[in-house]
This record gives structure tokens, C-alpha cells and sequence, in this order.
């Protein structure tokens, strides 16, 4: 095995996702299978192989920092799940 | 001949003429979309009044006549990936069932400027992870070619779409495969672009060092006028490569003499279906007729692919993600404190596939393992990206199949993950390396369905798997057969 039950609910939590006894017994035999699978990477030698950082040479592009489009509250706030006057309503992070 | 079956340069030459108008042929695609949606599903919104607004403005350029843009009047498709403003944007997820995208996609935008009228946002699998096309949180889109086949994924919608003429052309997403495999699937010309090539800006993020957006078309011109169209450079997007765009269309003739192309080995794997071994062979004995040079060459870590790719997406997809919480936008549920909402809004807004990809990701860059999957698979994806780089030494592209089969039944591989990501397993190396990677129709099996021939070429050299592709569309006929629906 190369995950447990415990492992998947401490992933589950550190990911934000709240998972049904179901899922989470299904998901611990599938994370397992895919595990052993990718474990065929340590038939290869990569002591001296440099991680890739970036398929094609480029370069830090640079550009200005200006606004360009109109900021729209009213347009960007469309979207929240819930709204107060220009502001997004959030539950309760303090207590 | 309908308006709707009709290619894009086709379509091009008639509005040209003024043989018809753009609002002809965007009333035929629709009327095309009225008989034939019900058995395929493509779509998962239709845009059919700002669609008829749209091409009566082309109409009206196209009245004035002289000089004007290339897709100007076109009915175009985009997978629900892409942002488009005003109009719902689900990325065949609940979490954004209701998302009204306040700005455009660079690609969209480049579309409209050059007068496309889009007919619509295609079905995909769920935030792109899929094959199949059955992750949709929406509908289960099917092969125009055989109802109870998948058309591939995760671009299935955009595939099925251009198969079924229920639009002229359509742009999809690949990440691991997902232009190439569906295009495969129903017999239609997919690429994907050099990882640069194409700005992603305005695209939902799934893993962002392979993701990149390309052309699906019914023939080979029709991908050279849509990808000049689309490539260059955007400030938006700092991954994109400041160089010229050439013009990929007028550089297409069927002069390929003295071209060489690689066959490696490690694509033609015991386990593949036998007739598209027979059909893609097929397809590179008529390229050899025509002039091309085969040789055979190695890509020897072509084994490990998956593995890489598994890892890396899975890992870049569970970091894109976390900006779903229900915060600012999306799918939020109702829970008590913070921590129980953000829980709560994602397993309700999220389906399986997406759970499960998170999962793994933020397992292999959780503490301690960090090293041993991601650092790992990063070091190898180096060796793979090495492998193209010497056989690129011999060889001007690389001809492989695009899939070890034709299109799968609804429901085969859904209880097996893993299963369904070996089918990505010729396509995969080509996003790791972030090489051009094209599927063109090479033939079909012995149930009708089309087998896909993947023509791979050097970083920015589009241009030659287009014209290599075009040698071979001019020497056959697969490209012309369509399904009966």
C-alpha cells in the first residue's frame, strides 16, 4: 500500500474538500493503484538530471504597470456568491 | 452541398463571391444544431441571437466589399474553456454553473476581431481532465460516427461539433492530448501548438505548463487559417513567444520531397488495435510515395510519460484550483465557519475526476513528498524533452498514431482511471516536451470508425506538420467522408 485511509483524509483536508465515506474509501484504492504505477520513475538514474523548468527558452518578460481595462465593481461583483454594497460577503473569519 | 458541410475556406470563397451570406450559412449550422443535437449533445450553450446579430454585421462589411478580415462571417465553436464575455462560461462544472465571464479570452477576442461569429460553447470534460468526454458535470457527448461511442476529450464537444458540420470550425484545449485524441476520435484535423505559440490568457487554467489552446477543423487549411489567426504574442499571457506568426495557410503546398520523417519505435506498442498500426503505416507509405525520407528512430523514455504527466498536472491542477473556494465567484454552499463553507462548496461543486486529480496533486507536493513525485517526474520530463531533441537531429517531424485505438464505448473505462489515462499515452509526451503536435484522419476501422495519424515537429515549426499534413490530405480521401446522422 502506498497510501491509507488516514493519508487520504489528511490530503482531503489540506486540499479543502470534504469527502463522503464512499469517496473516501474509493479514492484510497484508486490513489494507490496511480501511486504504484508512477512508482516506475525510480527505475531510472536522475541524480544528475536538472529538473525542467520551462519547455522553451525564454527569458523574465517585462511590461508596464499600468491599468489598462476600467475596473467595474459592478461587473466583477456579478459573479460573488454574496454582495454588500462594493464589497464581497465573506462568512466570518474571526472569532 | 449544405452551408453547414462546407470547410472554412470553402464558406470563405462563397461569402467572398457573394454566392451566399453569412447569415445563410449561420441559419444553416443552427438549423444543422435543431437536427442532430439530440443525438449528439456538442453543446452546452448556444449563442444563437447574438450568432444571427453578428453575421448580419459581417453581412453588412461584406456588402461594402474590398479588404476584409479572414474569418469574417464564419460560424465558429468554443470549448466552454474559454472566457467570453456575457456569456455563460461552466467549464462543464458545477462550481461555475452560473459564471458570467466579465472579459474575453484573447483567442475569442482575436476570433471576433477577425470577424467569426460564434455559435457556441462546446461540452468538454469537466475543467479539461478526461478523455472521454464523460466528465461533464452537463452531458454526455457522443461520436457523430457511432452513438454509443465516446468522441475522445476532453475538447469531445468541439470535436463532435466540426464532425456533425453543427459549425465550421472550433478551437479546443490540450493539455495531454485533449485537441489531438477527440479530433482522432471523429476524424477531423486537431493541433496543438507549440506550448507558447498561443496566448492562454483568458483560458481556466488546468495545468499551466502544458495547457495550450489550438484549431479543430474539417481539413488542413482550414487549420493553418485558423491558427494564423489565433498564434503571437500577449502581454496577458508572459508565457507566450515574442515571434512573427508566418502565414501558415499561403505556406501550404503538398511539396514535401526530401523531408525526413521519424518513426519511433516506442509508439507501436503491443496492446494497440491492429488497424491503426495497418492505417497509420498505410498513411506514412503514402507519404514515402510522395517524397518523404522515413527512417526509424528512438524515443526511449516514451515509458514513463504517463507517469510524468500524472504527477506534474495532477500537482499544477490542485494548486489552480484552490481559487474555487466560493468566495468570489462561483458555486458556494451553505455551511457554518469558513473552513466547512470552502469544504462543503467544492465536494458539492466538483465531480469525481476533479476530486480525485486534486487529491493526487496536493498529495505529491504535500510535506515530505515533494522530492520523490514532483522534483522526480520534473527530472524525467528533462529526459523526454532530451529524447525529441536528439531525434530531432535526424528528422524534420515525427510521425506516431495519435491513440492506441478508435473511439471507446460510453461507460468502458469510467470505473478504471487509470485505464483511461493510458489513452492518452501517444499524445502525452508531446505536451511535456511542448512540441506541435497535429492529428489528421489517416483511415478507418472495420466498424467505421477513424483512426488518427499525429504528426509532431520541432518547437515553432507548425508550419512544416502543417505542410506535411497537407501532402497527405491532397494524396487521400479520408477527410472528405463524413457520418450519417
Amino acid at each position: 500500500m502506498k497510501i491509507t485511509r488516514d493519508e487520504v483524509r489528511r490530503v482531503a483536508l489540506l486540499a479543502r474538500l470534504q469527502l463522503s465515506q464512499q469517496e473516501e474509501e474509493i479514492f484510497t484504492g484508486q490513489l494507490d493503484e496511480v501511486l504504484q504505477y508512477v512508482e516506475k520513475l525510480n527505475q531510472l538514474d536522475t541524480a544528475n538530471v536538472e529538473p525542467l523548468a520551462h519547455v522553451v527558452d525564454i527569458v523574465n518578460p517585462w511590461r508596464a504597470d499600468r491599468v489598462v481595462n476600467r475596473p467595474s465593481p459592478d461587473a466583477m461583483l456579478a459573479n460573488a456568491p454574496a454582495r454588500e454594497r462594493d464589497f464581497l460577503k465573506v462568512p466570518k473569519i474571526i472569532e | 452541398m449544405s452551408l453547414h458541410s462546407l470547410t472554412l475556406h470553402e464558406l470563405r470563397g462563397k461569402l467572398k463571391k457573394r454566392e451566399v451570406s453569412s447569415g445563410e450559412a449561420t441559419e444553416s449550422v443552427f438549423r444543422r444544431i435543431s437536427a442532430t443535437e439530440d443525438k449528439v449533445h456538442s453543446y452546452i450553450t448556444l449563442c444563437h441571437e447574438t450568432a444571427v446579430a453578428e453575421a448580419k454585421q459581417a453581412d453588412q462589411q461584406l456588402k461594402k466589399g474590398g479588404e476584409f478580415p479572414p474569418l469574417l462571417g464564419i460560424p465558429i465553436a468554443l470549448k466552454d474553456i474559454f472566457l467570453t464575455r456575457g456569456v455563460l462560461t461552466t467549464c462543464a462544472s458545477k462550481i461555475l454553473g452560473n459564471f458570467i465571464p466579465p472579459y474575453d479570452s484573447t483567442t475569442g477576442r482575436k476570433l471576433k476581431e477577425a470577424g467569426a461569429v460564434t455559435v457556441g460553447k462546446t461540452n468538454m470534460d469537466e475543467f479539461a481532465m478526461g478523455s472521454s468526454t464523460e466528465n461533464s458535470a452537463y452531458a454526455i457527448t457522443r461520436n457523430p460516427w457511432k452513438l454509443d461511442r465516446v468522441p475522445g476529450g476532453s475538447s469531445g464537444g468541439s470535436a463532435a461539433a466540426v464532425t456533425a458540420d453543427q459549425c465550421i470550425a472550433a478551437l479546443g484545449t490540450d493539455t495531454g492530448g485533449s485537441i489531438r485524441q477527440p479530433a482522432a476520435c471523429c476524424g477531423i484535423v486537431g493541433l496543438k501548438p507549440t506550448y507558447g505559440r498561443v496566448s492562454r490568457y483568458g483560458i481556466i487554467a488546468f495545468a499551466s505548463s502544458l495547457d495550450q489552446v489550438g484549431p479543430m477543423t474539417k481539413d488542413i487549411t482550414d487549420c493553418a487559417l485558423m491558427l494564423e489567426t489565433i498564434a503571437g504574442f500577449d502581454p496577458s499571457d508572459s508565457t507566450s513567444v515574442n515571434i512573427p506568426v508566418p502565414p501558415y495557410a499561403a505556406f501550404l503546398n503538398s511539396d514535401v520531397k526530401g523531408l525526413r520523417v521519424g518513426i519511433p519505435k516506442e509508439y507501436f506498442v503491443p496492446g494497440m488495435q491492429p488497424e491503426v498500426e495497418r492505417a497509420v503505416k498505410e498513411g506514412i507509405r503514402v507519404l514515402e510515395k510522395s517524397g518523404v525520407r522515413v527512417e526509424e528512430i528512438s524515443l526511449p523514455h516514451t515509458e514513463y510519460a504517463v507517469a510524468v504527466y500524472y504527477i506534474i498536472a495532477t500537482a499544477e491542477a490542485s494548486s489552480n484550483l484552490a481559487r474555487y473556494d466560493g468566495m468570489k465567484y462561483g458555486y458556494r454552499a451553505s455551511a457554518g465557519d469558513l473552513t466547512e463553507t470552502y469544504m462543503k462548496s467544492r465536494e458539492e461543486g466538483f465531480g469525481p475526476e476533479v476530486k480525485r486529480r486534486i487529491m493526487l496533486g496536493t498529495y505529491v507536493l504535500s510535506a515530505g513528498y515533494y522530492d520523490a513525485y514532483y522534483l522526480k517526474a520534473q527530472r524525467v520530463r528533462t529526459l523526454i524533452k532530451k529524447d525529441f531533441e536528439e531525434a530531432f537531429k535526424k528528422c524534420d517531424a515525427i510521425i506516431t498514431p495519435t491513440a492506441p485505438t478508435t473511439a471507446f464505448r460510453i461507460g468502458e473505462k469510467t470505473q478504471d482511471p487509470l485505464q483511461m489515462y493510458l489513452s492518452d499515452i501517444l499524445t502525452i509526451s508531446v505536451n511535456l516536451a511542448g512540441l506541435p503536435g497535429l492529428s489528421l484522419p489517416c483511415g478507418f476501422d472495420s466498424e467505421e470508425l477513424p483512426i488518427g495519424m499525429q504528426i509532431i515537429g520541432k518547437h515553432f515549426d507548425e508550419a512544416t506538420i502543417l505542410r506535411i499534413g497537407f501532402a497527405y490530405e491532397q494524396a487521400t480521401e479520408w477527410h472528405k467522408r463524413k457520418p450519417i446522422l
